[in-house]
């Protein structure tokens, strides 16, 4: 009783690992580590584990939402824990909500905190594109899928290393969905990860005409241009622009973020920034939370002034 | 080949939104609700296997105000048939019971594929289309950038982090969650919506459902703490624009 059990995103989650260890203790259980694959896996990394429950078979890899949703379900039915934890990965975005209904346990998404208190837990979710956070009450045992935003690279203190194996659930042998190929994404000479600096482009760019503001105070700063994801859905930016979730994990020295909301999604994947300045028309859009330097107007009078100065200046 | 897209109302998250004084729900009296931006990309991706293979679309929603509205543009983008699902009055945070109501309406639709927007802004008790797939028995792929029907079965292009994608074929029936479409959504003019109005005309499915006592409770909605308590510069534009060059040089943020 008292476990926590953690889905193993395909690639081992150390750093959910590390965010489940605290709730293990409030729990008074194990933290356990459910891990899937076609072949055993490479237990070094699974150390932070106070048990790997491992279930290996051929149709584990590569990854299939349905295969992994049976092993999901099949692992809680067997462990009975307190709390499941996912990460929001694509993942998370397939399997918490499946694992859930499979085992009618409660869920809660978008988690940026979670605490334990008696039989219920407490978690804390960012919603409606990050504008609010919600305080959700769920009674346990519950599945929490946890956001990217919360979950930190720390030292991990060393679990009791015990392995387990779990039995391949039948469904296994009989699935729907197959798997065809693996697409990289193609390089096409942006490589926005190596970028000092980026100039990203949110909604509030309005249209496709008006990126040309923004390129040219991206040439004017020697910084890469880059868009959030409704932009580049809407065909304004390419896909290889895109930073997000979805798109690039950037670390440059400059992030200037014009008529870009801060969703979480976007968020994930600009945080580790060094120095992030966020113009934005509604002063509680949430990529001031995450912003160093904020600035309350419209983009294009602040991009243009941004622009002619810099050329004065150059 | 039939496909159902889901179409859901919500509140429109590029405005502000207020909470209101008991902290228990956004003002929903000034907030506008428009279609969920994934349910708009899914419905896109539905007519264009529509476009590349004669089926049929058809636009299903929940009893909501400005459903009619919304299904509305749906026909006017390119759906065959619109549909309103009327299971009463839904917890606005209840997507696990929105999700069940809506499993119940496509039984009685039995559509070959069902697509839906990979996520809603407030869908905290959980995504749709998982909800679906256990709910109706059937495989599904969430966070999906694109679908076609190959050999009889829905290929869907699932994308994850990075931008890495995998291509799975799901056996029909199936589901699809949406994230994007392969092209942007189409642009519907205002006299082709009004032909819509005059002719899309809503079928009902009646549905029963009620939420389960182990639900989890949303007790309270603020906004979220500053991480970093950003410096906020004011005044007009060109000396927000010096004093920011100020900021980036003084950083080491500027070339040279």
């Amino acid at each position: 009783m008292g476990d926590v059990l953690l889905y193993m995103d395909p690639v081992i989650n150390e750093r959910l690992l590390a965010f489940a260890r605290p709730l293990a203790e409030a729990a008074g259980g194990s933290l356990v580590a459910l891990v899937a694959g076609s072949e055993p896996a490479d237990l070094s990394q699974l150390a932070a584990a106070d048990v790997v429950l491992e279930v290996i078979h051929p149709a584990l890899s590569p990854y299939l939402p349905e295969a992994h949703q049976a092993v999901l379900a099949a692992a809680i039915r067997e462990r009975a824990p307190d709390l499941v934890l996912l990460e929001s990965a694509t993942s998370g975005y397939d399997l918490a909500a499946a694992a859930a209904a499979m085992t009618g346990l409660a869920l809660v998404g978008y988690c940026v905190g979670l605490s334990l208190d008696g039989a219920e837990a407490e978690a804390t979710s960012s919603i409606y594109g990050g504008q609010l956070e919600a305080t959700v009450r769920v009674p346990l045992p519950a599945v929490c899928a946890i956001s990217p935003a919360a979950l930190r690279d720390e030292p991990h203190q060393p679990g009791r290393g015990e392995h387990a194996a779990l039995e391949p659930p039948a469904e296994l042998d009989s699935l729907r969905t197959k798997f065809v190929e693996a697409i990289t994404p193609a390089d096409e000479g942006v490589d926005l990860t190596k970028a000092d600096r980026i100039v990203c482009v949110g909604r509030g760019i309005g249209d496709a005409d008006s990126i040309e503001i923004a390129q040219e105070l991206a040439t004017a700063l020697g910084a890469e241009l880059a868009a959030s994801r409704p932009v580049i859905d809407s065909g304004w930016v390419p896909k290889v622009r895109q930073v997000g979730k979805s798109g690039a994990h950037v670390k440059p020295k400059l992030y200037l973020a014009l008529g870009v909301s801060g969703a979480p999604e976007h968020i994930e994947g600009m945080q580790g920034a060094d120095l992030i300045v966020a113009v934005n028309t509604d002063p509680g859009a949430a990529i001031f939370n995450v912003a160093h330097y904020g600035v309350v107007a419209d983009l294009f009078e602040v991009a243009e002034e941004l622009t002619t100065l810099l050329g004065e200046s150059g | 080949m039939d496909i159902a897209v889901a179409i859901r109302l919500m509140p429109n998250t590029g405005d502000e939104l207020e909470v209101e004084a008991d902290g228990a729900d956004i003002d929903r009296e000034l907030v506008e609700m428009v279609i969920n931006e994934f349910d708009d990309q899914a419905l896109e991706e539905a007519v264009l296997i529509k476009e590349a293979t004669g089926a049929t679309v058809t636009a299903v929603g929940l009893r909501a105000e400005g459903i009619e509205q919304a299904l509305h543009v749906a026909f006017a983008r390119g759906a065959d048939r619109v549909v309103i699902v009327e299971a009463g009055e839904l917890d606005p945070y209840d997507a696990r019971t929105a999700a069940a109501a809506l499993a119940q309406g496509l039984r009685q639709l039995a559509p070959d594929l069902v697509l839906i927007g990979v996520q809603t802004p407030c869908d905290v008790f959980g995504q749709a289309a998982p909800y679906l797939a256990v709910d109706l028995g059937w495989p599904q792929a969430n966070v999906v950038v694109g679908v076609s029907i190959v050999d009889g079965a829905a290929r869907v292009h699932q994308e994850y982090s990075g931008g890495r994608l995998a291509v799975l074929d799901l056996q029909l029936p199936a589901i699809a969650g949406v994230q994007s479409a392969s092209s942007p959504p189409r642009y519907v003019s205002m006299s082709r919506l009004r032909q819509a109005m005059a002719q899309a005309e809503p079928e009902t499915l009646e549905v029963s459902v009620s939420p389960s006592a182990q639900a989890p409770k949303l007790t309270s909605l603020a906004r979220p703490k500053p991480q970093i308590g950003a410096t906020m510069l004011t005044g007009d534009a060109q000396e927000v624009a010096a004093e920011l060059i100020g900021v980036l040089r003084e950083q080491g943020a500027l070339v040279g």
